[in-house]
C-alpha cells in the first residue's frame, strides 16, 4: 500500500530535480503565506467582494495585468535558464528533457499567458473609458473570461510541479505530441490549460466587438473613435475568427490522445500535416491579434506626446483592418519546407509580403505625426520611439523569411528565432509597456517613477539587441532551434555567450520594472487630475484618476476626433463648447444602472479547472464532477434575474464632489 | 434635456436585450467557424479509411432521413413558439418549446442509437481517420443539440414562473436562433457527411 | 537626444548585419554556398536584404531627424502644425514605394520558388544518383539503392553530381538540412519527399535535423562528405568489402529510441526505406498517403510533390 502511494506520488509530483524541488517548496510556502496574511488581516471578505467577484472592467483589467507580470517573470526565468545552458558547448546545466520542457513552457507562457492577458488587461481598462461607456457590453462574461484565463494558466503552470511540463514545443506538432511521442501527462496539461484559457479569449473577443460597435458615447461615430479602440476592434474581430480554429484543433489532438482517434497519428489514416495547417490558421492571426493593439497604443502615445493629431487617421484604420483580414491568408509560410509545392509556396509568399505593406504605411504615419509636432519624451514615448527601428528591422527579416526558397535556409534556425522575438518584443512587448506606462496613472492615480523607468528602458533595449542580433548570425551559421546543446567545432559559442549576456540585461531590466512599481506605490504622489500627462486627447483623460467605479457621472456628448483635446483647445482659446456638449455636461444626474458582482465566473472556472485536471489524469469521476459543476453554474446564471442595481444620485454626487475637491 | 436622459435611462434596459441578441449573433459566427473547421477536417480525412470499413457500407440512410425530418420539424415548432410568444400566448409558447425540446430529444436518441450500431459494426472513433472525423463532426453537432435541449428546458421553467417579459423574450429569441442555426448546420452535415457518402 | 542614440545603435546593428553578409567567413554556412541551390538561395537573400535596406535606412534617418528636430524646446524654430494630418502626396509615396518594392520582390520570389522547388531535378550533364534518407529517433539512416550500401549519421556524395534525396521518417516529423548545399525539407512517415541537391566543391559539410523531434533532437547532426567520383567509388568498394551488413534486427534496434555512432554497412535489407516509410500504412489503404508510395524503381515517376 505504501509502495503504491510512493509510486503514485513519484509520478504525480515532479521529482528528481533540485531546481524544481526548490520551486515546489517556494510555491507551497507562498501559498501558506498568502493564506496567512489574508486571514491575519481579515481580508477574505474584501478579496471576495472587491476583486474575485467583481465584474468591473477596471478591476478585471488590473487582475489580468498582475497575472501577466507574474507570467513574464516565469517565462523570463525560462529564457535565462535556456541561455545559460547554451552559453557553452555541451554544457550539462540542464538535461535534455528538462531543456525541452523549458523552451516549450517559455513559448506557451509568453504568448498565451503573458502577452494575451496583458493585452486583455489594457483592453479592459481603457476601451470603455475611451468610448465614453460605463463598462463593457457583457460585464459578467468579462469576469468569466478572466477567470477562465486564470484557470487555464493555473492548470498549465501546475504541470511544472505535478505530473511534468509539456515538452513538444509551444505548438505541439504531432506525431511528437501524440501518445507515441509524448506519453506523459505534460502534453495533456498543455491541451487543457490552453483550451480553457482560449474559451475566455474568445468570449472577450465577442465582448469587445459588441462594446465598441454598440456602446460608444453619443456623437462618437466610428471614424471619430480613438485609434486604440480601432485596434481593439480589429484585434477582437480577428480573435472571433481565429480562436474557434484553435478550440477545434486542440480538441482533435485531445481526442487522439484520450480516445485513440486518428486525426494526426501516423497510422490508421491520420494526417499530421493537417495539424500544422490548422494550428497555424489560428497561429498566424494570433500574432496579429497581439500586435494590432500595440500599434493602437503607439498611435495614442505618439499623438499625445507630439501634441498633434495622428497623421492619416483613415489610412491607419484601413491599414489595421486590412492587416487583420490578410492575416488569415498567410499561414502556410510557417511550413514552406513541408513540401507543399511551388504553387502553394508562391501564393503564401506573396500574401505574406502583402501584409508588410499596410504595416510599413503605419510606420510612416507615426513618423509624420511626430513631424511638425512638439515632442516630449516621458517613458511611454521613449518606448514608442524605440519600437520604430526595432520593428522595422524585425519586419525586414520577416520579408526575408517570406521569400519561400530562401526560407528553406532560415526555417527553424536561430534566424527565425531572432525574427519572431524581434517583432514580438520590439512590437508587442514594447507597445504594451508603452501602454502600461501611459495609462498607469489613469488606473492608479499616480505616475510610475520616471528615473527607474528610464533604467528599465535602456536595459531592455540594449539587452534586446545584444541578445538577439547575434542570433541572426547564428542562424546564418547553421544553428538549429531547440537544440539543447551544440558542438564546440561549429564556432557558435562566442555569439551564444553574447546572446546570453543580453538576456541577463533584459532580466535586470525586469528587476528595475518591479522596483519601479514597488517604489512608485510607496513614494509617488497621488495626482489630483484626470488628465495626468496634461496633454490628453481622448475621453479617458476627462474623468478622475482613478476613475470612479461608474466611469462617467454623465454620458458625454462627443463632437470631434480627439474630443477631450479639442475641448481643452476651446478652453484655451476662450471658445464656448457647442450647445449639445454644454447640455450633456450639465445634465441633471440620473441613477446609474450597474451590474452586480457575481461569484459564478470564478466558481464555474474552478469547475473547468477540475474537469481539465480530471481529463489530464484520466480520472473520469473528476471529469464528471467538473462538468456537472459547469452545467450547474450555467443554469444558476440562467435562473438569476437579480443581477443589476442602480447607483443613486446622492452617491454619485458624493463621489464627484470628492474628486472635484482633489482636482486642480 | 431631461427627456433625452429619460430616454437614455430606458435605453439602458431595452438596449441590454438587443445588446445580448447582437452578442449572440457574433457568438454564432464563431460557432460557424468551429463547424467549418470540423467540416474541413472531415473533407480532408474522408478518404482515409485505412482499409477499414467505409461510411457507405455502414450508414443507414433511412434512419438519417427520419432524424433529419424530426430536427427540421423541431425547428418549425420553435418558430411556432416564437409566434405564440409575440402574440402574448404564454401557454402556446411553453407548449411549442416543449414539443421542440422533445423532438430534439428524439433526434439525439436516434443519433445515439446510430452511433451504437456503428460501433457494433466495427466502426468506432479509433478505427480510422475517417471515422474519427465522422464521429467528431456529427457528435459535436449532437452535443450542441443536447446543450440546447437543457437550455430550452431551463427557459421553459423560467417562463412558467415569470411569464413573457422583455428578458424572457430575449432568452426565447436567442434559443430559437440557436436552434435554427443547429438546423442549418445539420443540412450541411446531412449533405456532406451522409448524402455524399452514399451517392 | 537619447532616442536618437537609440536610432544610431539600431542602424549600427543593421550595418553590422550587412557587413556580416559580405563576409564569406566559413562559419556562415548559409553565406558560403558549396552548391548551386545554396548559391541561388544566397543570391535571393542578398537581393532581399538590398531591397529591404533601401527602405529601412531612409526610415531610420527620417526617424532620427524628426525626433531631433521636433523635440519641444523653449526657442525651437521648428514649425508646429497640431492639426496637419493629411497629405495625399505623402500617402501616395509611402503606399507606393512599399507596393513597388513588394511587387519587385514578389516577382523575384515567385520566379525562384519555381526554380528552386526541391522536387525539381537539377540540370546537369551527369546522371543523378539517388540516396534515401530516413530520420529516426535520434539518428539518420542513409541507404544508397544504386550502390547497395548504407550509412548512419553521415552521407557520402560524389562532387558535381546531382543527388536526388528521398526523405522519410520512422515516426516524428523532422527536417533534413545541409546549409552549405541548400535548403531543407521535412521528413514524414508515410511519404517520400524529394529533395535535389548538388555539391560543386569537395569537402565535409555540416548537416542537421531541423524540426524538433524530442529528447535527443540535438544529436540529429550529421556530416555530408563530398568527394571526387573516384574516391566515392573507392569508398563504396571499401564499405562493401570490409563492413558488416545492416540486418533486419539492426533495423529494429535503430527504431528504438536512442542515439547512434557514425557507421557504415555493406548492404541493407531490400526495400528497407519503403518498408519504414509505409510501416503505418495498411495494404490497400485509400487516402493521401497512397500517393507517395515509391521505391527506387518508380522514383522517376513520382517526381512532383503532393498538395
Amino acid at each position: 500500500m505504501f509502495e503504491t502511494i510512493k509510486e503514485f506520488a513519484s509520478e504525480f509530483f515532479v521529482t528528481g530535480d533540485p531546481m524544481i524541488l526548490g520551486a515546489q517548496v517556494s510555491i507551497a510556502l507562498a501559498m501558506v503565506a498568502i493564506v496567512f496574511v489574508l486571514t491575519y488581516f481579515k481580508k477574505w471578505r474584501w478579496l471576495w467582494s472587491e476583486w474575485l467577484t467583481s465584474v468591473d472592467h477596471k478591476k478585471i483589467g488590473i487582475m489580468y495585468i498582475i497575472c501577466s507580470i507574474l507570467m513574464l517573470f516565469r517565462g523570463g526565468v525560462d529564457a535565462l535558464l535556456m541561455r545559460v545552458q547554451l552559453a557553452a558547448p555541451e554544457l550539462e546545466f540542464l538535461h535534455a528533457d528538462h531543456y525541452n520542457q523549458i523552451f516549450t513552457t517559455h513559448g506557451v507562457i509568453m504568448i498565451l499567458f503573458m502577452a494575451m492577458p496583458l493585452m486583455f488587461g489594457l483592453f479592459n481598462i481603457i476601451v470603455p473609458l475611451q468610448i465614453g461607456a460605463r463598462d463593457v457590453a457583457f460585464p459578467f462574461l468579462n469576469s468569466f473570461s478572466f477567470w477562465m484565463f486564470f484557470a487555464g494558466a493555473m492548470l498549465f503552470n501546475l504541470s511544472f510541479v505535478i505530473g511534468g511540463s509539456p515538452d513538444a514545443g509551444w505548438l505541439a506538432y504531432p506525431p511528437l505530441s501524440e501518445l507515441t511521442g509524448s506519453p506523459g501527462v505534460g502534453q495533456d496539461f498543455y491541451i487543457w490549460g490552453i483550451q480553457i484559457s482560449g474559451v475566455g479569449s474568445l468570449a472577450s473577443g465577442i465582448n469587445f466587438v459588441v462594446t465598441i460597435l454598440k456602446m460608444r458615447a453619443p456623437g462618437m461615430k466610428l471614424m471619430k473613435m480613438p485609434m486604440f479602440s480601432w485596434s481593439v476592434l480589429a484585434s477582437s474581430v480577428t480573435i472571433m475568427f481565429a480562436f474557434p480554429i484553435l478550440t477545434v484543433t486542440l480538441f482533435l489532438l485531445f481526442l487522439d490522445r484520450y480516445v485513440g482517434a486518428h486525426f494526426f497519428t501516423v497510422d490508421a489514416g491520420g494526417n499530421p500535416m493537417m495539424y500544422l495547417n490548422l494550428i497555424w490558421m489560428w497561429g498566424h492571426p494570433e500574432v496579429y491579434i497581439v500586435v494590432l493593439p500595440a500599434f493602437g497604443i503607439f498611435s495614442e502615445v505618439v499623438a499625445t506626446f507630439s501634441k498633434k493629431k495622428i497623421f492619416g487617421y483613415k489610412s491607419m484604420v484601413f491599414a489595421l483592418m486590412s492587416i487583420s483580414f490578410f492575416s488569415f491568408f498567410t499561414w502556410a509560410h510557417h511550413f514552406f519546407t513541408m513540401g507543399s509545392g511551388a504553387n502553394v509556396n508562391a501564393f503564401f509568399a506573396v500574401t505574406t509580403m502583402i501584409i508588410a505593406i499596410p504595416t510599413g504605411v503605419k510606420v510612416f504615419n507615426w513618423l509624420f505625426t511626430m513631424y511638425r509636432g512638439k515632442l516630449s519624451f516621458p517613458t511611454p514615448m521613449m518606448w514608442a520611439v524605440a519600437f520604430i527601428p526595432c520593428f522595422v528591422v524585425g519586419g525586414m527579416t520577416g520579408v526575408m523569411l517570406s521569400v519561400a526558397p530562401a526560407d528553406f535556409q532560415f526555417h527553424n534556425s536561430y534566424f527565425l528565432i531572432a525574427h519572431f522575438h524581434q517583432v514580438l518584443i520590439g512590437g508587442v512587448v514594447f507597445g504594451y509597456f508603452a501602454g502600461l506606462y501611459y495609462w498607469w496613472p489613469k488606473m492608479f492615480g499616480f505616475k510610475l517613477h520616471e528615473g527607474l523607468g528610464k533604467w528599465a528602458f535602456w536595459f531592455w533595449n540594449i539587452g534586446f539587441y545584444v541578445c538577439f542580433m547575434p542570433q541572426y548570425a547564428l542562424g546564418l551559421m547553421g544553428m538549429t532551434r531547440r537544440f539543447n546543446e551544440y558542438n564546440f567545432d561549429m564556432g557558435w559559442q562566442p555569439l551564444n555567450v553574447v546572446s546570453t549576456i543580453g538576456a541577463f540585461l533584459m532580466g535586470i531590466a525586469f528587476i528595475f520594472q518591479v522596483w519601479q512599481i514597488a517604489h512608485s506605490i510607496r513614494f509617488m504622489k497621488k495626482e489630483n487630475t484626470g488628465d495626468n500627462w496634461g496633454q490628453g486627447r481622448t475621453l479617458e483623460w476627462s474623468i478622475p484618476s482613478p476613475a470612479p467605479f461608474y466611469n462617467f457621472a454623465r454620458t458625454p456628448k462627443v463632437v470631434a476626433q480627439d474630443d477631450w483635446w479639442e475641448k481643452q483647445q476651446r478652453r484655451e482659446r476662450g471658445e464656448a463648447d457647442p450647445a449639445e456638449v454644454i447640455a450633456a455636461d450639465n445634465a441633471p444626474l440620473e441613477p446609474i444602472h450597474m451590474p452586480k458582482n457575481s461569484g459564478i465566473p470564478i466558481i464555474m472556472s474552478g469547475f473547468w479547472f477540475i474537469a481539465g485536471f480530471g481529463f489530464v489524469w484520466d480520472w473520469t469521476w473528476m471529469v464528471v464532477l467538473g462538468l456537472v459543476g459547469v452545467a450547474v453554474s450555467m443554469l444558476a446564471r440562467s435562473f438569476n434575474y437579480n443581477d443589476d442595481y442602480y447607483v443613486q444620485v446622492d452617491e454619485i454626487e458624493r463621489i464627484e464632489a470628492a474628486a472635484a475637491r482633489g482636482a486642480n | 434635456m431631461s427627456q433625452a436622459n429619460a430616454h437614455s435611462h430606458d435605453h439602458g434596459h431595452h438596449d441590454q436585450e438587443s445588446l445580448k441578441q447582437f452578442g449572440f449573433w457574433l457568438f454564432m459566427i464563431t460557432d460557424v467557424i468551429l463547424f467549418a473547421t470540423l467540416f474541413a477536417t472531415f473533407v480532408v480525412l474522408r478518404g482515409n479509411t485505412a482499409s477499414g470499413p467505409i461510411g457507405a457500407e455502414l450508414i443507414e440512410m433511412n434512419g438519417i432521413i427520419v432524424s433529419t425530418f424530426i430536427l427540421l420539424t423541431s425547428s418549425f415548432t420553435s418558430g411556432l413558439a416564437l409566434l405564440s410568444m409575440n402574440k402574448g400566448d404564454k401557454k402556446g409558447l411553453i407548449l411549442w418549446l416543449a414539443v421542440s425540446a422533445l423532438l430534439g430529444l428524439s433526434f439525439i436518441y436516434l443519433e445515439v442509437n446510430e452511433f451504437i450500431h456503428l460501433v457494433h459494426e466495427g466502426a468506432n472513433i479509433g478505427t480510422s481517420a475517417y471515422w474519427s472525423a465522422f464521429f467528431t463532426l456529427v457528435g459535436t453537432h449532437g452535443l450542441h443539440v443536447s446543450i440546447g435541449i437543457v437550455w430550452m428546458t431551463a427557459i421553459i421553467f423560467q417562463i412558467a414562473k415569470r411569464g413573457i417579459t422583455p428578458v424572457t423574450k430575449r432568452k426565447v429569441n436567442i434559443i430559437s436562433l440557436y436552434w435554427h442555426f443547429l438546423d442549418a448546420v445539420w443540412i450541411f452535415v446531412f449533405s456532406i457527411v451522409y448524402l455524399m457518402e452514399v451517392m | 537626444m537619447r532616442p536618437v542614440f537609440r536610432k544610431l545603435s539600431a542602424m549600427l546593428s543593421v550595418t553590422l548585419l550587412l557587413i556580416l553578409t559580405g563576409c564569406s567567413n566559413e562559419k556562415y554556412l548559409v553565406l558560403d554556398p558549396k552548391g548551386p541551390i545554396a548559391s541561388a538561395q544566397k543570391d535571393l537573400i542578398l537581393i532581399t536584404v538590398a531591397i529591404c535596406t533601401a527602405i529601412a535606412i531612409p526610415v531610420f534617418i527620417i526617424t532620427a531627424v524628426i525626433v531631433w528636430r521636433y523635440r519641444e524646446r523653449p526657442n525651437s524654430k521648428a514649425s508646429y502644425k497640431p492639426n496637419w494630418e493629411h497629405s495625399t502626396k505623402l500617402e501616395l509615396t509611402w503606399w507606393g514605394i512599399p507596393i513597388i518594392a513588394i511587387i519587385i520582390l514578389a516577382i523575384v520570389t515567385v520566379n525562384y520558388t519555381y526554380k528552386l522547388e526541391p522536387s525539381t531535378a537539377i540540370q546537369s550533364d551527369k546522371e543523378p544518383i539517388e540516396i534515401q534518407v530516413t530520420s529516426l529517433d535520434w539518428k539518420w539512416l542513409f541507404t544508397y539503392p544504386e550502390q547497395g550500401v548504407a550509412t548512419i549519421n553521415y552521407v557520402q556524395m560524389p562532387v558535381d553530381t546531382p543527388v536526388r534525396f528521398k526523405l522519410t521518417s520512422d515516426m516524428a516529423m523532422n527536417s533534413f538540412w545541409i546549409p552549405s548545399l541548400g535548403g531543407q525539407l521535412y521528413t514524414m512517415s508515410g511519404m517520400a519527399m524529394t529533395l535535389h541537391l548538388l555539391a560543386d566543391e569537395e569537402g565535409s559539410y555540416y548537416g542537421s535535423g531541423a524540426n524538433f523531434t524530442g529528447e535527443h533532437f540535438a544529436q540529429m547532426t550529421f556530416t555530408a562528405n563530398v568527394t571526387s567520383q573516384e574516391e566515392f567509388d573507392a569508398w563504396v568498394e571499401d564499405v562493401k568489402a570490409t563492413e558488416a551488413a545492416l540486418t533486419e534486427e539492426d533495423v529494429v534496434k535503430l527504431k528504438e529510441k536512442g542515439t547512434h555512432e557514425v557507421a557504415q554497412f555493406s548492404s541493407f535489407p531490400d526495400n528497407v526505406f519503403y518498408d519504414i516509410m509505409m510501416q503505418y500504412v495498411e495494404e490497400g489503404e485509400k487516402g493521401a498517403h497512397a500517393h507517395h508510395v515509391t521505391t527506387s524503381e518508380d522514383a522517376e515517376a513520382s517526381e512532383h510533390q503532393h498538395h
